[in-house]
């Protein structure tokens, strides 16, 4: 099916400890999620379960123990040169001022330099850091280090964007605002957005469809929801709406064991 | 004015405590016999100037014999100087390149790594005579000495620095498109970079040792030259005035790195930038 942007098909993946060859972990076992062009899926799950691992496959970054990955029905081998990854925790160069973070993608493509400033300041302006290329990220607030991201990921105009809980470190405000912010972005240029996050109330809010992973270890897709819920939307306001309540009732009853198996499981972790 | 020392009369007590150790040692120096083991401060300070000025003073009552303007110095002091700037360079460098391949090349790392920290172990001085005996007693010998030592410094910190690279940036450039190339000159150099300089302050510092010791161990020119022919004839106050020399072009050296970290490390992050109004 050519019109499936990014498929994960039967993905399992085991780690080896690498100090005690005979320890093995499986984080994810016989998971398959396919994401249509111009789908902005989300993928939630207790914390710990193996969603980044998920990501990680779908980027390329890690090779899947079994399982294969395509992209726009091409097996992927190496990077996923089509996707933009939007990461977790900070991943921007702190030796970079902003627009030259934002430009590095354009540089690695050999764009030149006069053009590849031109569209990062263009980025900037979308994210609203106009007036902020020259600073460096530690001269940034937390939520202006994470637009910088977005515009770093959305330069390149990826096919695909993955994004990794990108504003789990942010104030709810601010969150809100990044959230109608990529909505708008992704509404405007309808990619394929596969977002992980552990907040169902964002996942409902920004998606077209929500998948609920199991608890690890050997993680797997347990429920699937389809959001009929009108677009454009305010993720503030959203939640009022009595069909969000709904879903958020029927995912969360779906969740809910998974969370408190979990929680139960890293207990048992912590040796007593 | 306030008397007790603080933040805003740091200068001055420093000043002073100078002055006093500049009058105690003069006190001192006043018995003959003392005075031949630690010099006198105003005959050092004459030597000095003879070294640095062309104008000869005639005979007063500091300097019974009035001082010579030989200016004989700036030959001894420009090769000391070239010297360690050659070794600083040369050693930096090799460091730089070193530290970046072995980090990034696990298997030949694995190899030398014993080799490594034997050749970090050594006493490197030791190696003075041999470097005489392959380069002769010029500078080369001098460099090649001090390279040894600026060379381990900066290649541990460089291969620390590219271990340490965030994991998460690293990711992401290889997202963002990066080749093999692009992510050592975007990733690795920087990260080193910022390694390195933490570590240039003592490396400069071990280019100057590196100099003046192999000059010492045998030479025909530069103040570890100087000092070890003073020394030959018990010349104390001329041995002290290489020392203050000596002392006064590694602040100097410091500084120099201290401006070159100020203008390439802006991005790194400092506290305290707020303003009290």
């Amino acid at each position: 099916m050519p019109d499936h942007a990014l498929e994960l098909l039967d993905i399992s993946c085991t780690f080896r400890s690498k100090d005690d060859r005979s320890q093995r972990y499986t984080a994810v076992a016989g998971t398959t999620l396919r994401i249509r062009e111009g789908e902005f899926v989300s993928v939630v799950g207790p914390t710990g379960c193996g969603k980044s691992t998920l990501l990680n496959v779908g980027a390329g970054l890690l090779q899947p123990s079994t399982g294969e990955v395509k992209v726009f029905g091409q097996p992927l081998s190496g990077i996923n040169a089509r996707a933009g990854y939007m990461f977790q925790s900070e991943a921007l160069m702190p030796w970079r001022s902003t627009i030259a973070n934002v430009m590095l993608g354009l540089q690695y493509r050999g764009v030149p330099d006069d053009e590849a400033r031109a569209q990062a300041q263009q980025w900037l302006a979308r994210v609203g850091l106009a007036g902020f290329g020259d600073r460096y990220p530690h001269q940034l607030s937390g939520g202006m280090r994470k637009r910088c991201a977005l515009a770093q990921v959305l330069a390149l105009d990826p096919d695909i964007i993955l994004m990794d809980e990108p504003f789990s470190a942010l104030d709810i405000q601010t969150r809100q605002l990044m959230e109608n912010e990529v909505l708008d972005l992704w509404a405007a240029k309808k990619k394929a957005v596969l977002f992980i996050t552990h907040d169902l109330d964002e996942a409902i809010a920004m998606s077209d469809r929500v998948v609920v992973l199991s608890a690890g270890p050997a993680t797997h897709p347990i429920g699937e929801f389809a959001i009929d819920l009108p677009r454009p939307r305010d993720v503030a306001e959203v939640r009022n709406q009595a069909r969000f309540v709904e879903l958020h009732t029927q995912i969360w009853n779906v969740l809910r064991d998974e969370v408190l198996k979990g929680y139960a499981q890293q207990l048992q972790k912590v040796p007593a | 004015m306030k008397l007790r020392p603080g933040e805003d009369n740091a200068r001055a007590w420093q000043i002073a405590l100078l002055v006093v150790l500049l009058v105690a040692w003069h006190i001192a120096s006043r018995n003959q016999q003392f005075a031949f083991f630690v010099g006198e401060p105003i005959e050092v300070a004459g030597k000095i100037w003879s070294w640095f000025m062309p104008i000869a003073i005639p005979p007063n009552r500091l300097f019974a014999d009035g001082l010579p303007g030989n200016a004989d110095i700036y030959l001894h002091l420009g090769t000391t100087l070239l010297e360690t700037v050659l070794a600083f360079v040369i050693g930096t460098v090799l460091g730089l390149a070193c530290g970046l391949w072995l980090a990034l090349a696990p298997t030949p790392s694995l190899i030398f790594d014993p080799y490594i920290k034997a050749a970090n172990s050594m006493p490197r001085v030791i190696l003075a005579p041999i470097f005489a005996l392959w380069f002769g007693l010029g500078i080369w010998s001098k460099v090649a000495l001090a390279v040894t030592l600026v060379f381990f410094i900066v290649f541990f910190n460089v291969y620390q620095g590219v271990r340490e690279v965030s994991p998460v940036v690293l990711a992401n450039a290889r997202m963002l498109g990066a080749s093999r190339r692009q992510l050592l000159r975007t990733v690795y150099l920087p990260s080193a970079t910022s390694w390195v300089f933490s570590s240039l302050h003592t490396s400069v510092g071990l280019a100057f040792v590196g100099a003046v010791v192999g000059e010492y161990l045998g030479s025909a020119r530069g103040v570890g030259y100087l000092i070890l022919q003073a020394e030959g004839t018990f010349d104390v106050n001329t041995v002290f005035a290489g020392i203050v020399v000596l002392t006064a072009f590694a602040l100097v050296l410091d500084a120099i790195v201290g401006l070159i970290e100020k203008r390439l490390m802006k991005w790194q992050p400092r506290s305290g930038e707020t303003e009290k109004l």
